[in-house]
């Protein structure tokens, strides 16, 4: 009976008005919401959604209080394995992991997880819930490198094992990608992001800004000098690519990560700070990932009109669903099946426009993809201003050059095994800097299990 | 927090701040800089590092007033703490890694413009102290612009300075200096080192590119982060683009495209001078329009 329930639709700010505004689009559920999406789930005996969820959260059981109408409840079981349920409601590409399993989603709509899920941590936050269970300190340090998702749900899990955690954040703010990367309309910064972060200071972890492990310290600095007994490196993936195409220095074009990390973190949009942005009048964006709706939609938002130039066809676009659809609502044009060649520029420097070519969907290669082919004599121009290159990012380089004995494969990503441990004794790796550019809830499942992994290290030690 | 231990201004509009920062002070190398944010809407600013001291844990910035980051952070005072201080960021200067036997064959000549006379202390000093010859260039405007005159002299072989106006030593520009040094009075370097504005490495480069003299400038690109996440300080260096805040901020003078590079710290200049109008307008109490027609 459950079944008949239509999945229950979110409240949204109007695209018309969030096109001019940095505030969060997405209203989410309210408690009645909330208990009605709940009352769809069928709560089958082998849940598909919970192996769907890289951290394993037990969805039918959070889910089943939610519909009872108990959030702390809620919000405790959920806490049990992630730390950070406000922020991964909103983020995880949830159709391709845990709703994507949902059995309801066979037939019709999958049970709306996310929302929920994002509904009870934002309880949780307003409403303060129980505090996890912490274990009396044991006695050991470990040091984490990096504030993103990988380095805090790794930190939680120490500190809830009784671990003396210190994380060490090379920016002035914590979050990793959360603070510089996902914009304020997807993920609030001070309303969500700051506050989860308080509850993982709440389990005794401290956090050092300004510290760049491999310059300021080094990994054997941390493990000879301050009695560190271990060490997870969750520095992420933030080099920015670049095509290698002509004119790609002129004035106008900048990296995803340089025109998201103005906006988000230096709050460029905003006349009471100090660090400017360019954005012109015609923003064109390379790419097609979450980087790209990201920058392209903040792009509108500052004023300007915003072009998505993709080399495939829309069914490749690797972004979240939920993202194509809100940035075409916006009003964003897409440009599929259309690749850069040159970037132009006016005599004294700065970008006019954007040569492209257009390609047509070749044979799917061994990986399974279609790989785009240029048709020839298709070339053609796109005038504009600025060009935002978000073509994806690997990991920094500078952790591997100065740490002796930590193996990089050849695309820069740390060497590790399925639980983290790297060729260097002692020390863990996890998310973005393993796999490169992933998302918010795989980097956070890497960060759980090396958690596991560094205990049963530090006690066999 | 990192603490201003000491404030002093070196000339007019170039102050010099010496910082509580112990974890850089300590593994900080001449060459590298850091990135300061004044206060929370400040902007992440680079500085190159003046000198360090691992034992007292203090870090010297010297800082010029040229917009509105840089007097709010020349408007902090003494006991005062800055919001954010990174570093120390980018490679240490080529010779810091080099053999010092081979090194102590080599004499320096180091060239100095303006502001950047402060980080090229740091480099002097430790050559001075491992036992290298250097010679130094102080180029300025004027004689009431020359700055780190004494404690240059205290670490350089022979100092040298040239002033715009004849108003002290060489009477001209840096470069009119070294072609006298090299071409009258027969001097020999092996390698020349210059910072300052980067209209003056690009001549200085172009000088030394006829004897041909190896040349070193450390460069200041616009920056946000700092560690390589952007790409907003990307350089060409020999037909390759390299980002100045890991890859450098040292390169080969003699294969930097500085034309580019001037363009591109150019980028946010109508944004820079807008905000300094309004800045200016509010500190005399009015209420400023620019840019509100826009």
């Amino acid at each position: 009976m459950a079944n008949k329930i239509p999945r229950v639709p979110v409240r949204e700010q109007d695209p018309k008005v969030r096109a001019t505004n940095f505030e969060e689009v997405c209203y989410g559920y309210n408690q009645e919401e909330a208990m009605l999406e709940a009352s769809r789930c069928l709560h089958c005996k082998n849940p598909r959604c919970v192996a769907a969820c890289p951290v394993n959260i037990r969805i039918p059981d959070f889910i089943h209080e939610v519909g009872r109408g108990d959030f702390r409840k809620a919000a405790e079981i959920i806490g049990e394995d992630s730390s950070l349920p406000s922020i991964c409601g909103r983020v995880c590409p949830q159709e391709s992991q845990c709703e994507g399993s949902c059995v309801l989603g066979i037939k019709g709509e999958p049970v709306a997880i996310g929302k929920i899920e994002r509904f009870v941590g934002d309880w949780k936050l307003q409403n303060g819930g129980t505090a996890p269970a912490v274990a009396p300190r044991n006695g050991h340090k470990v040091a984490v490198i990096g504030s993103g998702p990988s380095g805090l749900a790794c930190a939680s899990d120490l500190a809830k094992m009784g671990y003396e955690v210190k994380i060490f954040e090379a920016l002035h703010k914590v979050g990793g990608v959360l603070v510089y990367g996902i914009p304020e309309f997807r993920l609030p910064k001070e309303r969500i992001v700051a506050r989860e972060i308080e509850q993982v200071k709440a389990l005794g972890v401290e956090i050092e800004t300004d510290v760049i492990v491999g310059r300021t310290v080094t990994i054997d600095d941390l493990m000879d000098k301050e009695g560190y007994d271990a060490v997870f490196i969750g520095s992420g993936a933030g080099l920015p690519r670049f095509m290698g195409i002509p004119g790609e220095n002129l004035n106008g074009v900048v990296s995803a990560n340089e025109f998201l990390t103005r906006a988000n973190l230096m709050h460029a949009y905003d006349a009471q700070y100090d660090t400017p942005i360019y954005v012109g009048r015609k923003v064109v964006v390379v790419g097609g990932g979450n980087v790209a709706m990201d920058a392209v939609r903040t792009a509108k938002r500052l004023g300007a009109e915003a072009v998505i130039v993709y080399r495939r066809s829309e069914k490749e676009l690797p972004a979240r669903v939920e993202e194509v659809h809100h940035a075409k609502q916006e009003g964003i044009e897409f440009r599929m099946l259309t690749n850069p060649a040159e970037i132009l520029g006016d005599e004294k420097g700065w970008v006019r426009g954007l040569r492209c070519v257009e390609m047509e969907l070749g044979e799917p290669d061994e990986s399974g993809r279609r790989s785009p082919v240029e048709k020839p004599g298709s070339d053609f121009e796109i005038p504009c201003d600025v060009v935002v290159m978000a073509l994806g990012t690997s990991p920094n380089p500078l952790l591997a050059a100065t740490t002796a004995g930590l193996e990089t494969n050849r695309r820069g990503c740390v060497i590790a095994d399925g639980n983290g441990a790297t060729s260097r004794r002692g020390v863990f790796a996890g998310g973005d800097a393993v796999t490169g550019a992933a998302t918010v809830i795989l980097a956070m499942g890497a960060g759980r299990k090396a958690a596991r992994a560094i205990d049963e290290y530090v006690k066999s030690k | 927090m990192f603490e201003i231990l000491e404030k002093r201004y070196l000339a007019e509009g170039i102050c010099l701040m010496r910082i509580h920062a112990p974890r850089i002070a300590k593994s900080a190398l001449p060459g590298q800089f850091v990135i300061v944010r004044s206060d929370e809407y400040g902007e992440r600013v680079p500085l190159t590092i003046s000198d360090y001291d691992a034992e007292a844990g203090s870090v010297t910035i010297v800082t010029q007033t040229i917009g509105v980051s840089t007097r709010k952070i020349c408007a902090l005072e003494a006991g005062q703490c800055f919001a954010d201080f990174a570093g120390p960021l980018g490679h240490p200067s080529e010779f810091v890694h080099e053999p010092l036997d081979e090194l102590r064959k080599k004499h320096f000549l180091f060239v100095a413009g303006g502001v950047g006379t402060a980080p090229v202390y740091p480099q002097v000093k430790w050559l001075h102290a491992h036992g290298v010859k250097a010679d130094v260039v102080i180029g300025a405007k004027t004689r009431s612009m020359l700055i780190y005159t004494d404690a240059m002299r205290a670490v350089a072989d022979t100092l040298y300075i040239a002033t715009d106006d004849g108003s002290e030593g060489f009477h001209g520009m840096v470069t009119g200096l070294i072609q006298e040094l090299i071409e009258k009075e027969g001097r020999k370097y092996d390698v020349c080192v210059a910072i300052g504005p980067m209209v003056m490495m690009k001549f200085v480069a172009r000088t030394t590119a006829a004897y041909p003299l190896k040349t070193i400038v450390s460069l200041n690109a616009l920056m946000v982060d700092g560690t390589g996440m952007c790409g907003a300080c990307r350089v060409t260096v020999g037909g390759k683009t390299r980002f100045t805040c890991v890859d450098g901020p040292e390169f080969d003078a003699h294969e930097v495209d500085f034309d580019e590079a001037m363009r591109r710290q150019g980028m946010y200049r109508t944004q820079e001078q807008r905000a300094a109008a309004i800045a200016a307008e509010r500190a005399e109490g009015h209420v400023c329009r620019i840019g509100l027609d826009k």
